[in-house]
């Protein structure tokens, strides 16, 4: 099922695990970054930051809203300020703080959501966050940001930071395949095409970039070729690269660890219908899922290359 | 609704309870043993002692209601469960699988007689007070238990819960907060304070019990306490160890959300018996 690319996969390491590394580096070039955390740095990784700058780093125990709004006034104090999180608690409990405090004022506030998904696995739906996209992209003026492996996470660690304005940042829990090599450039609003093809094409963002990347393999074998895009970047969309794909290949599938509701999924069909309407399939998730192991979970919800392979058949079918 | 009156009897109840725990969260391989053996016997008494409640019908509409507020402590309250007879004791070791009725957290899904679902910490009170004034305006004798984390309350909502219910001179919820002093990233006066806890309840309107957690006739009697104050809310203050029973979990933060070991679990049992 060999994948005629340079992409191998092979397990890298956990986004989060990208993010709390690259989030040590900025530290040390820059002084004006400062941290947030509501007792969950162990698992969202910033406690390599609050090792390394105590003094930049401010515990807010268990209480997101309020580190939110501090984030908010710091950054509107010229700092860079990054709150983290799981996404499920950041973006539900902080979203009245998202929105006045950081979108409807434009402030410069870093929010990043780990444990996205239902990759997280055992801890179940409460912990899980699958309509943290949907929230993030309802906030007018939010950059919102999907990386799919450590090498595109550390990149959008600093676009994000370089970037002026509020940033929402998605990270998982568990490892993922590297799909990248070390300084690959990344750009916010642009998708990357990672394989060629010309009968459907396949987007994705985070974890399910790797399984539509396997999913190509698939059809391959059957004699499909299907285009594989990686879109980190939700907001703004990319939406020339939609339209190219719509209209060279005729079909799409768009692949998300998140409801199919308000994902990127939706968004990419509004961008085809206003450029170049075609054939879509959508694999993603269409209610709460339950405890198990990440793989487990993923396969129960229809979170793997099977699945993005049988939504290109069906697109194909209906072309 | 069962009794035991008996202290010994109780005592070795929550030695089971313990054992439950240790082996569901080590066959799981993932869990929270440390918050969920520092509310043994809270949950204890009040299912023996306290709560009016009834597994062959837990539907009952005039039941007590009992909500989990720190819902990662979830293995205690569905060995407890388990052993009333609400839930199969023979599958407690299936906790976190898939299609397991022992979610990660509690999920009503999956056991319908759970209250609440929790997980995400800091809502739990406020839903409990929705029950306690339902039950008021149905002049029904429903009392409601809501146990909290320390850490937990660092969450704005239960303040804002809090000052509802004295204003509301609600007097049918108790709540318990379950004070091991570490939440997850370590002790809880290095990650947020939240002492002086007693004073900060009572200045709230609260009718405030401090109490030792693990013993039993103390809990009993905040429990009876409660039941006897009118006219305002009342809170237990329960003085825990996390990971009690457990001698290399008890006040170690390791084992807030990390699974024993195959030999580490053979080593509390031999200590739990
Ligand atoms: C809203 C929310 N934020 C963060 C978490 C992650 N989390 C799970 S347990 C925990 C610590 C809880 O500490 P405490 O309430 O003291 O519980 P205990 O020590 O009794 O286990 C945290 C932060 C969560 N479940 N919900």
């Amino acid at each position: 099922m060999a994948v005629k690319t340079k992409y191998e996969l092979k397990l890298g390491a956990a986004t989060r695990e990208a993010f709390g590394k690259a989030l040590v580096e900025l530290g040390k070039e820059n002084q004006d970054v400062v941290v947030c955390d509501a007792d969950l740095s162990k698992s969202t990784m910033v406690h390599w930051f609050a090792k390394e700058f105590p003094d930049r780093f401010f515990s807010c125990g268990i209480a997101e809203a309020n580190m939110v709004a501090i984030g908010s006034g710091l950054a509107s104090s010229g700092k860079i300020a990054f709150v983290a999180s799981f996404s499920a608690f950041v973006l539900n409990k902080g979203f009245e703080q998202l929105r006045v405090t950081a979108a409807y004022p434009n402030v410069n506030l870093k929010v990043v959501g780990t444990h996205s998904g239902i990759s997280i696995g055992e801890d179940g739906p409460s912990q899980m966050s699958i309509e943290d996209l949907s929230l993030a992209c309802a906030l007018p003026g939010f950059v919102v940001i999907s990386p799919a492996d450590e090498v595109s996470m550390s990149a959008f660690v600093r676009l994000a930071a370089a970037h002026v304005g509020p940033v929402f940042l998605r990270a998982g829990r568990v490892k993922v395949p590297q799909i990248y090599d070390p300084g690959q450039k990344f750009e916010i609003g642009k998708a990357i095409t990672l394989v060629d093809g010309k009968d459907v094409t396949l987007i994705a963002h985070g974890l399910m970039v790797a399984e539509s990347i396997r999913a190509a393999g698939i059809l391959e074998a059957e004699g499909v070729s299907a285009r594989v895009i990686d879109m980190p970047t939700i907001k703004p969309l990319d939406t020339d690269a939609v339209r190219i794909a719509a209209s060279e290949t005729g079909a799409i599938v768009v692949s998300e660890e998140h409801l199919v509701d308000g994902g990127l999924g939706v968004r990419v069909a509004q961008a085809a219908s206003l450029s170049h309407p075609c054939v879509m399939e959508y694999v993603g998730l269409t209610d709460y899922a339950e405890s198990g192991t990440p793989e487990a979970v993923l396969e129960k919800f229809g979170m793997t290359a099977a699945n993005v392979a049988a939504a290109a058949r069906r697109a194909l079918k209906r072309k | 609704m069962q009794q035991t009156k008996d202290l010994a009897a109780l005592q070795q109840f929550c030695t089971r309870i313990r054992r439950h725990i240790v082996e569901m969260i080590t066959e799981a391989k993932s869990g929270h043993p440390g918050g969920s053996l520092s509310a043994v016997e809270i949950l204890a008494v009040l299912y023996h002692e306290v709560m009016r409640h009834d597994p062959e019908n837990p539907q009952w509409p005039d039941r007590d209601r009992f909500i989990l507020g720190k819902g990662h402590a979830a293995p205690v309250l569905y060995s407890v469960m388990a052993e009333f007879g609400y839930t199969p004791v023979d599958q407690l070791h299936t906790l976190r699988r898939i299609g397991s009725i022992y979610q990660g957290h509690p999920d009503r899904r999956f056991i319908p007689a759970l209250e609440a679902s929790t997980g995400s910490l800091g809502l739990g009170l406020s839903v409990g007070l929705g029950m306690s004034l339902a039950a008021r305006l149905n002049n029904s004798p429903t009392r409601v238990y809501v146990v909290l984390g320390d850490g937990e309350i660092q969450e704005g909502q239960v303040w804002e819960a809090a000052m509802f219910a004295a204003f509301h001179k609600v007097d049918n919820i108790v709540a318990i907060v379950d004070f091991n002093k570490i939440q997850l990233d370590g002790w809880v006066k290095d990650i947020m304070e939240v002492e002086p806890l007693a004073d900060k309840w009572r200045s709230f309107g609260w009718h405030v019990i401090t109490l030792d957690g693990h013993d039993i006739p103390a809990i009993r009697s905040a429990f009876s306490e409660a039941s006897a104050t009118k006219g305002k809310p009342t809170v237990l203050v329960a003085h825990t160890i996390k990971g009690k029973g457990v001698s290399f979990m008890e006040n170690n933060p390791k084992f807030h959300g990390m699974a024993p070991t195959k030999e580490e679990c053979a080593q509390a049992l031999a200590e739990l018996n």
